[in-house]
């Protein structure tokens, strides 16, 4: 039998009754008295200098109150980067000004030049139009090869090129990953691109800044993933309000893939203008305004080399990517190719020897961020793309070289500094082969040739580090935050529970699922259980939710603030029942003493808590509220294998994806239903790369796909149905629930068994083809097939 | 947008005197000209609402023809031309509901879009594009891309379509707008086939004359055996090369032979 409530049943989300039926509560709803609206004017031209800018008939305009440039932020800080990368030569990264709006130079096709508050968007826009603005254009940096080639144009000249950093790991193997390679049986080269994506929340971002003149008070709502961190960026480093005058706050947040992460040159004007026009200022992003101004993601080229030995054990890996950066440093920029990429290179395999050498190089496109996985996407995809290139190289079945080449004992020190707690690789392939009816597979082939289809199946694995992350290690290599998180349990005198956590959901659950937990600790029922989150006001100091750490982190220290709340119930208890609190037992939202009948129930403590009549008061507290901050030990591994069966037809190249199956270890799972869910948004998201996506930019730097008419989401007809199961289970070792976390793995996972399976279609029909770059969209596909 | 005042006839008559003003645009279903109104890509002192003008809607069939008033939407196309169902077929393949449910025949041919389907429907069916002045042939109507023989001020009041023996149409769609990458419509009359494409061409629909005189021959896919499109005067774009959709044309009118009713 299921289980009906508590971790491992799978209430229905309590968030979706408001947002299915419109009373969701998202920025853009937030409107106060006062308000005005910004409009930014943007740079139509990827390089240029401005000439002149010149506002003066345009602030004459009707209903504007003020129009700002970039000169109205000298000494206002940058716009900072959260991560700094040492370089190979033990240099640090190289960091350009980010300033809020363009100052001298425009460096992307959508970069702010002014900004026009006035009282309606629309007569915002009208004053935009009367900008009398001039800019020279340069010539526009967009390969990344090109850009650091001599005599480049510099995206940021006082820079002297534009390489941010060439970063090497481990550097101290490069010597004997290149010997592994020169003396291996056989080498398997593969060159890829990973395309660059727009992550398309539903929501655009917005933001609205308030300032109480009252309090000399600032207050940003904004659509984050994090607004702890957004107060602690723009706070210390961009407008230097310390945090006691400034709040921010996330309500709703309508998705963010990562893309919402980030501090934005729009949160930080909203803030300042608030202040400096003594009105509280909205701006709302328009969809093409999204495309040129949320942080983009992946964009890696890489050549990527295999080594196998003669009994086809995999001997070294060594990758070569440039990485693009865009034109300023987004907030997690640097840490994306380089430590969530290089570290996760070994994948599911025994790989002694591993080498990766990231250049990350500055152009002029719009900055490129964390997305969905963000950076283990792409190792993942270059992994599983060159082992199964091998495979076929070399004639061998491609399940059968992974499992020879698997890691099997755990913990296992990487030869790239991680260290896998459990996993069970075998286990999810063989889960894999069974749900995915492998040995159909030949006569669902034969019955699409029948059709005149070709039809190909792929498989991947994939090993995914999350929880993202023990805040010393990432101190080490660079993070210039903690990554802890924090939660306050707050029982109240009936024995409601509100718990402020410092995760923020944009979609995941957490209101449904994090109550399950807390409600299964104390043995009560979940609906006395609610979540509080994104408001700096109320919630401690926590890091947000990304890289898959909202269950595994801020749970953790749900676990632990829940824990806390138990020891002093029990000794409030032991008091009621004057007995000691070693005898005391919870069960059921009952307190009971030891091998008697006596007992007190769960809301009879709560209320003694805050009426202390009769109480412990001279050894403990009243009340019952308890804190805890908890920083996780190591990373938390997921990992699985992915199959994906693709029909193609050979006469217009069009793919479609005919089965999708997922075998997944995230250890214990708290909500399955909420689980499934994130596996089938992230292999939407996965076969969305896969298939569809793709940001291009022309050699101007103008985005070609700045636009739904161009730019292919993925729709619900694109999908198949999925079949997932995450039945094996190898709980995490070194949190209190066991979990690894789920929120990546389906957009991780997903897009080379994508990618293996149209090679796989189209290898059966006679074409030489071992490789093609997403997405294999119909004309992409039929040209690959045909040179 | 910029601010633009709106009238709303209910005649035909009402409508071109209002279209006679300065700056004034007629505004069928919107789904085009409101997105760019959005874009401030046009700015219209008058738009000129057609959607209230009961003798411009509806779909009728007489004689061997289909009379589709100028401002019917997609989805009553789709659901009423049964007289001519590859037409209704085309009518319902395009967009999505809320477009069908907006969108009209008469904005779809008055634009002229490079990729919309009703173009190539006329074309194939040699259709007669009925106005308020006067009564203009399909072949002489589209004039490249966005462009028709309309007069400033024109409006299309219905759309005659000569109900063919068979036909189809065939839409290999872009992935991203699922405009037509490639459309091809086939349709086959006592007196021969006519193909028209839309979505290929870089001057817009066109008619298929080596295709039209196969199939004119031998109405079979096998007929089109041999016969192709110069990739020369494709469009190239991000979704697909000038050659990729000279061999979509093939493709898709073989298919559209074959599924021909
Ligand atoms: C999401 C989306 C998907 C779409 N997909 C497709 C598709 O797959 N295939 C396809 O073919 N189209 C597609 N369209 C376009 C759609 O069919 C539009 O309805 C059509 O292009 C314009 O028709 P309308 O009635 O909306 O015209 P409007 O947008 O109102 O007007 C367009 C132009 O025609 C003029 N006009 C309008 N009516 C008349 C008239 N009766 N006489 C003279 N001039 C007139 C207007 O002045 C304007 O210049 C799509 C549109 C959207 C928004």
């Amino acid at each position: 039998m299921p289980k009906d409530h508590g971790i491992g049943a799978s209430p229905k989300r309590r968030e979706d009754v408001r947002f299915l039926t419109g009373a969701g509560n998202y920025t853009d709803d937030i409107n106060v008295y006062g308000q005005a609206y910004v409009h930014f004017l943007r740079s139509d031209v990827a390089h240029g200098k401005i000439t002149k800018i010149d506002t003066s008939a345009a602030a004459d305009m009707p209903g504007v109150v003020r129009i700002f440039t970039g000169a109205d932020f000298e000494g206002v800080g940058s716009i900072p980067c959260g991560w700094q990368v040492t370089d190979l030569h033990g240099e640090p990264m190289k960091e350009p000004a980010h300033p809020v709006l363009a100052q001298g130079k425009v460096r992307h096709v959508g970069d702010p030049i002014a900004a026009i508050v006035a009282d309606s968007l629309e007569e915002a826009r009208n004053a935009a139009e009367a900008i009398e603005l001039d800019i020279e254009e340069l010539p526009a940096v967009v390969d990344m090869k090109a850009a650091l080639a001599d005599g480049s144009a510099l995206v940021h000249d006082d820079l002297g090129d534009n390489l941010c950093y060439e970063w090497g790991f481990v550097e101290d193997n490069r010597a004997a990953v290149d010997e592994a390679i020169k003396n291996a049986a056989h080498v398997t080269t593969l060159e890829l691109r990973n395309n660059r994506l727009v992550a398309n929340p539903m929501e655009p971002r917005v933001a609205l800044g308030e300032y109480s003149r009252a309090n000399d008070h600032s207050t940003l709502h904004t659509t984050s993933q994090n607004p702890h961190v957004i107060r602690l960026l723009m706070g210390a480093f961009v407008l230097g309000i310390p945090e006691h005058k400034l709040t921010v706050i996330a309500p709703d947040v309508g998705g963010g893939f990562g893309t919402k992460i980030f501090h934005y040159a729009e949160e930080a004007f909203v803030t300042f203008a608030s202040k400096a026009c003594n009105r509280p200022v909205k701006w709302t992003a328009s969809r093409s305004e999204a495309f040129m101004s949320d942080a983009h993601g992946r964009d890696h080229v890489t050549k990527i080399e295999l080594a196998l030995d003669a009994d086809n054990n995999f001997t070294a890996l060594r990758c070569d990517t440039y990485a693009n950066m865009g034109a300023y440093l987004s907030t997690f920029a640097s840490s994306v190719p380089t430590w969530l990429h290089g570290t996760l290179l070994a994948g599911n395999y025994k790989t002694p020897l591993v080498y990766t050498n990231v250049k990350a190089v500055f152009t002029n496109t719009v900055p490129v961020d964390a997305y969905r996985g963000a950076g283990r996407p792409e190792a993942t995809f270059q992994i599983e793309r060159v082992v199964d290139k091998a495979a076929r190289e070399l004639g061998v079945d491609p399940i059968a070289l992974r499992r020879q080449n698997f890691i099997s004992e755990f913990p296992y020190a990487t030869p790239v500094a991680v260290e896998y707690d459990t996993g069970d690789y075998v286990a999810t392939m063989d889960k894999l082969e069974e749900i995915a009816d492998l040995s159909g597979f030949a006569a669902r082939r034969a019955e699409s040739e029948k059709n005149g289809k070709l039809r190909g199946l792929g498989v991947n694995c994939y090993i995914e580090a999350c929880g993202i992350a023990p805040s010393n290690l990432v101190g080490q290599l660079g993070a210039r935050a903690g990554l802890y998180d924090a939660a306050t349990v707050r029982v109240n005198a009936t024995g409601s529970i509100s718990v402020m956590v410092g995760a923020h959901s944009h979609g995941q659950g957490h209101e449904t699922a994090f109550p399950q937990v807390v409600a299964e600790m104390l043995g009560i029922d979940e609906s006395m259980v609610e979540i509080v989150h994104g408001d700096t006001s109320k919630v401690p100091f926590g890091m947000g939710t990304y890289g898959s750490r909202s269950l595994a982190v801020c749970g953790s220290a749900m676990v632990r603030a829940t824990e806390k709340i138990i020891n002093k119930a029990k000794k409030i208890a032991a008091h009621l029942m004057e007995a000691s609190d070693a005898d005391i037992e919870l069960k059921d939202g009952q307190f009971s003493v030891a091998g008697t009948d006596k007992s007190v129930a769960w809301g009879d403590v709560t209320l003694a808590a805050y009426v202390p009549h009769n109480y412990p008061l001279e050894d403990i507290e009243p009340g019952l509220e308890e804190t805890a901050f908890y920083d996780p030990a190591n990373f938390t591994y997921p990992s699985g294998a992915y199959a994906c069966e693709v029909e193609l037809d050979p006469d217009t190249g069009k793919v479609t994806i005919e089965r999708f199956s997922a075998a997944d270890d995230f250890g214990n799972v708290v909500n399955p239903m909420i689980v499934e869910g994130q596996v089938h948004g992230g292999i939407g998201q996965g076969v969305g790369q896969a298939l569809l996506e793709n940001a291009a930019y022309d050699e101007n730097g103008q985005l070609l796909s700045a636009s739904y008419m161009d730019y292919a989401m993925p729709r619900a007809d694109d999908l198949p149905f999925y079949t997932v199961d995450h039945s094996c289970q190898t709980p995490c070792t070194h949190n209190p629930l066991g979990v690894k976390g789920c929120g990546e793995a389906g957009a991780i996972g997903s897009p080379p068994s994508v990618i293996n399976a149209v090679i796989d279609a189209m290898q059966s029909g006679g074409f030489k083809v071992d490789h093609m770059d997403m997405p294999a969209s119909p004309g992409r596909v039929w040209a690959a097939m045909h040179g | 947008m910029y601010s633009f005042e709106i009238g709303r006839p209910s005649t035909v008559a009402d409508a071109v005197a209002a279209l006679g003003k300065d700056e004034a645009q007629a505004l069928g279903g919107g789904q085009t000209l409101i997105p760019t109104l959005k874009q401030r890509l046009a700015s219209p002192e008058t738009l000129v609402s057609l959607t209230g003008i009961a003798e411009m809607k509806g779909v009728c069939a007489e004689d061997g023809a289909l009379s589709i008033g100028g401002g019917t939407n997609h989805a009553t196309v789709a659901a009423e031309a049964s007289a001519y169902p590859a037409l209704a077929a085309l009518a319902g393949g395009i967009g999505d509901p809320a477009v069908r449910n907006r969108g009209t025949i008469g904005g779809s041919l008055a634009n002229n879009d490079p990729a919309a389907c009703y173009p190539s429907a006329a074309l194939a069916s040699g259709a007669t594009i009925v106005t308020n002045t006067r009564e203009i042939a399909a072949d002489d109507f589209f004039d490249g891309l966005f462009t028709t023989a309309l007069e400033e001020g024109e409006i299309i009041t219905s759309v005659r379509f000569p109900v063919p023996e068979a036909a189809a149409y065939m839409k290999f769609e872009q992935p991203a707008s699922r405009f037509a990458m490639v459309g091809v419509f086939v349709a086959k009359y006592a007196d021969g086939v006519r193909v028209a494409v839309t979505g290929g061409s870089e001057d817009g629909v066109f008619r298929w004359s080596a295709a039209e005189d196969a199939l004119s021959a031998n109405f079979s896919a096998e007929a089109l055996d041999g016969v192709s499109v110069d990739a020369d005067g494709m469009i190239t774009d991000l979704h697909g090369s000038a050659a990729y959709r000279a061999h979509l044309i093939g493709v898709m009118t073989k298919r559209a032979v074959a599924a021909a009713q």
